[in-house]
């Protein structure tokens, strides 16, 4: 058992061991729906919630498969987890604010296939985290999620008016970025020690 | 009327090769393709495995592509998935727990990898299990390429080695960023820029030959 202090859990997986730009996980929809601001702070909030509901399930669910030692399908069960929880959001979404329905489009159901989500249940799992630290270290992850978004798709809006060499244009110059980006967090290694 | 269907396999097999190179063309599956790839043996292994899992998973929809309803096809498609990385993490870890220690999570996550996913639904389920199976092989040889593409950069800039053999001597300086997160991001984005500039190079040639 980890004795970790669910702070320096928070902190960790939100700037020291960022999920994006440092662990790679989550890259679709980090390159998909940074285009705009507008839209990556609602699918920031909906990556957290969903990693909040699948933290809680998973813990539980690995409580009950430790107990029947059925260990092994822990991968499946996961998923089906994470993919009911992607349900829930989208319905909520749909029946609230159809328009960021609309605006988000194919980037909400592809949450279910996010890594970082199954990552982060991977992860809380492999740490051994107890109920707290589980809770701190998903809403750390789905922080880092968001804010690497929206850091990026505010330098990509202004990307949008410089002058790029015809070659780079699109996936590589925004590539380009999210490297110089990581490069940057990279300051916050050895943060928590 | 027997060369037809060969010529068609082998269409299908060389797709995922080039033409729509799944990392490079497409630009799915780059989190696992980026963050194993620091090394050019850990590119090999995640290649192969995802290869298994894809070949596995594809021939599985295609058998059952019949029987799915199509409400629930998703799910199935993943639960299949699901099934068939339990089996490759079980295998690796038999095998070699070095590799298994140095790929860690990410054997796992290739469940989330959306070229297989990708495959099974737009390939998979519409083929008959032969052509689906080469397609799903090809494809998963292209990520192979594309991730021992990244992944030998990485090593060369960053370890000084190939394989984990030495080649520039003792007196070479590691450049450490590329083996660091960046350093992913840095190396996809320049392979990117190559391509780009080469099919920009061909269609300008191909223009050229047209008009005189």
């Amino acid at each position: 058992m980890s004795v970790e202090s669910p702070a320096l859990i928070f902190l960790n997986a939100f700037l020291i061991n960022n999920f994006v730009l440092a662990l790679f996980l989550g890259l679709c929809p980090f390159l998909g729906v940074s285009n705009k601001l507008k839209t990556a702070l609602p699918m920031g909030a909906a990556v957290i919630f969903v990693m909040l509901v699948a933290s809680v399930c998973a813990y539980g669910i690995n409580l009950l498969l430790v107990r029947f030692q059925i260990e092994y399908l822990r991968l499946i069960a996961y998923i089906a987890v994470i993919a009911s929880a992607v349900q829930l959001v989208e319905m909520t979404v749909k029946k609230f604010s159809p328009a960021l329905f609309r605006m988000l489009g194919i980037f909400l159901p592809l949450i279910t296939t996010n890594c970082a989500i199954l990552g982060m249940a991977l992860f809380q799992t492999a740490n051994e985290y107890n109920f707290v630290q589980s809770l701190a270290f998903s809403l750390g992850a789905g922080a880092g999620f968001t804010l690497a978004l929206v850091l990026m798709a505010g330098l990509r809006e202004r990307l949008d008016l410089a002058d790029v060499p015809d070659v780079c244009m699109g996936a590589a110059i925004a590539m380009m970025l999210a490297g110089l980006l990581s490069l940057a967090f990279m300051g916050f290694a050895g943060l928590g020690g | 009327m027997t060369a037809q269907p060969k010529r068609l396999d082998w269409d299908t097999f060389t797709e995922g090769l080039w033409k729509e190179n799944p990392v490079f063309v497409m630009m799915l599956g780059l989190c696992p393709s980026m963050a194993v790839s620091n090394t050019a043996v850990n590119s090999l292994a995640m290649g192969l495995a995802s290869t298994f899992v894809l070949v596995g998973a594809c021939l599985l929809v295609s058998l059952l592509r019949k029987l799915i309803p199509k409400q629930v096809r998703i799910a199935s498609y993943i639960i299949i998935i699901a099934t068939f990385v339990t089996i490759v993490d079980y295998l690796i870890h038999a095998i070699s727990l070095d590799l298994y220690r140095a790929l860690g999570a990410f054997i796992q996550l290739i469940v989330v990898n959306c070229v297989i996913l990708g495959r099974a639904e737009a390939h998979a389920s519409k083929h008959p299990p032969v052509p689906a199976v080469i397609n799903a092989f090809g494809m998963g040889l292209g990520f192979t390429v594309a991730l021992l593409a990244i992944g030998s950069v990485r090593e060369i800039l960053g370890f000084g080695t190939l394989f984990g053999m030495s080649l520039f001597g003792p007196s070479f300086q590691p450049w450490a960023v590329f083996i660091l997160p960046p350093g992913g991001f840095f190396v996809l984005s320049l392979w990117l820029v190559l391509f780009s500039f080469a099919r920009r190079r061909r269609t300008r040639t191909l223009e050229a030959a047209h008009v005189s």
